[in-house]
């Protein structure tokens, strides 16, 4: 995995009125690679999430794509440039089904009539690719899936787009343990297929399940960016409570990133 | 869960029987749809033709089309707010105020029909966009801003009107909408061209999907489709089509009203709109689920506001047809029971007041059930005290199945 990132921020700034949410925040996702987003509650993950996604303006900081620097300055710039963030809410529209949730607001249509047709057949093709085989029909409704499944098509949605990098907030909080298994397994396939992932989460458990690289967020600092493979459950949850742990973490409470 | 995905492998024949299954496990799971509205409807005409045999007749059944007919229109208008989640209680009174200005150019100022009638379309055009404007952009609620609007335009009827006298109609094309009928040779025609239509379209769509390797809709499926709405239609041209008059000698009255063919022409354009057009995917998604639309680029303060202008656009043309049907327009033209009556129609038809689940075909359904109610306890002879009560009881009943199925929708999972 030599590549360079194809996400990458720099000097990250944002505050909200007095509050500063993020402190000069450096952040890469790798494409092929699982990138864990940790931290306390009020870590500034769902800002940093949302600075990515365009929600939220940067106040400072540089924005690198695929090695060139770009301005995001809404959703529809983040969605052009391939990045695709599946909300803890899912964003689901319960009275539609899976298909029409998984093009909503990008309708395939030939002159002024929806092509269902070939709506159909993509959302069918996406989700196999996925090796999704746990729905009935891809025109039931959405609230009639499970958690596991409705997270698949959120997910599902946020690929079909070609995109290259995926952001999942806190994707298995709300599921059981063998949707969570599922869901974990469709998170390594995204990876296995080439994007970038970046997971958000706060159990260690699935973060050391699937994550190549883990980001630990601190108090709106950038604690740490190592590799899964060179830390331990112990380590990671050191940086998320206090910021450092020996020798990797922030040199003090207040201090820049390692 | 099972473990298919790609509904693909599915034969024919389980093809079949997988639809009927999920059409009985959809109403089990309390998406009744218009399952209540037919049920009540029959049970109603067979308790009135059994207790006044002059509800079967064929004058009573063209005046139903002609009563129901504005309620109808105006309840198909209110589905697309209902299926936001939001609420139009001005829709009445906006279909007066646009009749009264229709009377008023037409008859007052000298307009010729066309005219009149489109500066009355115009009229609730605007009205829709100022409400809906007020409601997406401001962010007054649509129940309060709506009570005001019922309150102001009630008014605004009275002084177009000039307090109490009637704008009396004499536009011969304006009363024909409601008074004259299509000739019998074509409301046959009309219905064979039609169910053709219906057919071609299913059969065209369930061969495409079919040959894209799609889960298609059943042929025996299709077939009983376009047998019930052969059967259904046909019925009612033919009886529509029975000389009516009772002195035939004089004067013929034959044939199909001609509010009735507007109408079928109506239900068509705003179901294409709804099932078949990007616009409609989004009225549902925000009905549904309006974060999630707003999350996916839909501009949800314009879907708000073109309800609100479908809406009372709609609304006008409830006004006309009640112009056309009354010869003329009095401070209580859209008044009095014409809004609930609206919104029971919609509501009994199977659309929800709770947003994201309607079609343009319940404010038909519905419509027939109020019109009926309305014309067999007129036959009845009972007063307009005990026919308020009667419907207002059936608007709260059919509230209530909606309630209820959505309770049900929620505990087997389904919402």
């Amino acid at each position: 995995m030599s590549q360079g990132p194809i996400l990458e921020l720099r000097g990250i700034n944002k505050s909200f009125g007095p509050v500063q949410v993020l402190h000069d925040v450096a952040f890469s996702a790798y494409p092929g690679e699982v990138t864990a987003l940790v931290g306390d509650n009020g870590a500034g993950k769902s800002t940093l999430v949302k600075c990515i996604g365009g929600i939220h303006p940067i106040d400072s900081g540089e924005y690198f794509f695929d090695g060139e620097r770009v301005h995001v300055s809404g959703p529809r710039d983040a969605a052009a440039l391939g990045v695709e963030i599946v909300y803890q809410d899912l964003a689901l529209c319960d009275n539609l089904d899976i298909v029409q949730n998984m093009f909503l607001g990008r309708e395939r249509r030939s002159g002024l009539v929806l092509d269902e047709d070939t709506m159909e057949e993509m959302a069918a093709k996406t989700l196999a690719g996925l090796s999704v085989r746990t729905v009935k029909s891809l025109r039931q409704h959405v609230s009639s899936l499970s958690g596991g499944q409705r997270q698949t098509v959120a997910i599902a949605k946020a690929v079909l787009w070609n995109s290259k990098v995926v952001i999942l907030d806190e994707p298995t909080a709300a599921l059981g343990v063998a949707q969570t298994a599922q869901v974990l397994e469709l998170v390594r396939r995204l990876a296995d297929r080439g994007l970038a992932v970046v997971l958000i989460s706060h159990n260690m458990n699935d973060v050391f399940a699937v994550s190549d690289r883990i980001a630990a967020l601190y108090l709106g600092r950038m604690a740490a960016e190592v590799k899964a493979s060179e830390v331990t459950h112990a380590q990671i949850v050191e940086l998320i409570t206090s910021g450092r742990s020996g020798e990797l973490g922030l040199k003090n409470g207040n201090g820049a990133a390692s | 869960m099972t473990t298919e995905t790609l509904p693909k492998q599915e034969n024919a024949e389980s093809a079949l029987g997988g639809h009927v299954k999920g059409y009985l496990e959809r109403v089990k799971g309390g998406e009744l749809g218009a399952l209540p509205a037919v049920f009540g409807l029959v049970i109603l005409c067979v308790v009135f033709s059994v207790l006044r045999p002059a509800f079967l007749s064929a004058v009573n059944f063209a005046n139903l089309f002609t009563q129901g007919a504005a309620v109808a229109v105006i309840a198909m208008g209110l589905i697309f707010v209902l299926l936001l989640g939001e609420i139009d209680l001005s829709a009445g009174f906006a279909s007066g105020v646009c009749a009264a200005v229709l009377a008023v150019l037409l008859t007052l100022q000298g307009w010729p029909w066309y005219l009149a009638v489109l500066a009355a379309m115009v009229t609730g055009a605007v009205i829709g966009l100022v409400l809906g404007s007020l409601v997406a952009k401001l962010g007054i609620p649509s129940f309060v801003v709506t009570l005001a609007a019922f309150l102001a335009f009630q008014g605004v009827v009275l002084l177009l009107v000039k307090d109490g006298t009637n704008i009396s109609i004499r536009d011969e094309t304006i009363l024909a909408i409601a008074n004259k009928n299509v000739p019998p040779v074509a409301g046959w025609a009309a219905l064979v061209v039609g169910v053709a239509a219906y057919a071609a379209i299913q059969f065209v769509q369930a061969r495409r999907r079919a040959s894209r390797g799609l889960v298609a809709t059943p042929v025996a499926v299709i077939a009983a489709r376009v047998a019930t709405l052969a059967v259904v239609a046909g019925i009612a041209v033919y009886v529509l089509n029975l000389e009516r008059s009772r002195n035939a000698a004089l004067v013929s009255l034959k044939g199909v009203p001609i509010v009735v063919p507007l109408i079928v022409i109506l239900l068509i354009v705003w179901t294409f709109v709804l099932r078949r057009t990007a616009y409609g995917r989004h009225i549902y998604a925000v009905g549904g689920n309006a974060e999630a639309a707003r999350r996916a680029g839909i501009n949800v303060d314009r879907i708000r506001i073109s309800a609100f202008v479908i809406c009372s656009f709609m609304a006008s043309l409830g006004g006309i047809i009640a112009a056309s049907r009354a010869n003329s327009v009095d401070p209580n033209t859209g008044g009095s029971n014409v809004l609930l009556f609206a919104v029971g129609a919609a509501v009994i038809g199977g659309t929800s007041l709770f947003g994201g689940k309607g079609r343009a075909l319940d404010a038909l359904l519905g419509g027939a059930v109020v019109a009926v109610i309305e014309n067999g306890m007129g036959l009845m002879g009972y007063s307009a005290g005990v026919k308020f009560v009667v419907t207002g009881s059936v608007l709260l009943l059919a509230a209530g199945v909606d309630a209820l199925s959505r309770k049900r929708a929620a505990a087997t999972g389904r919402r």
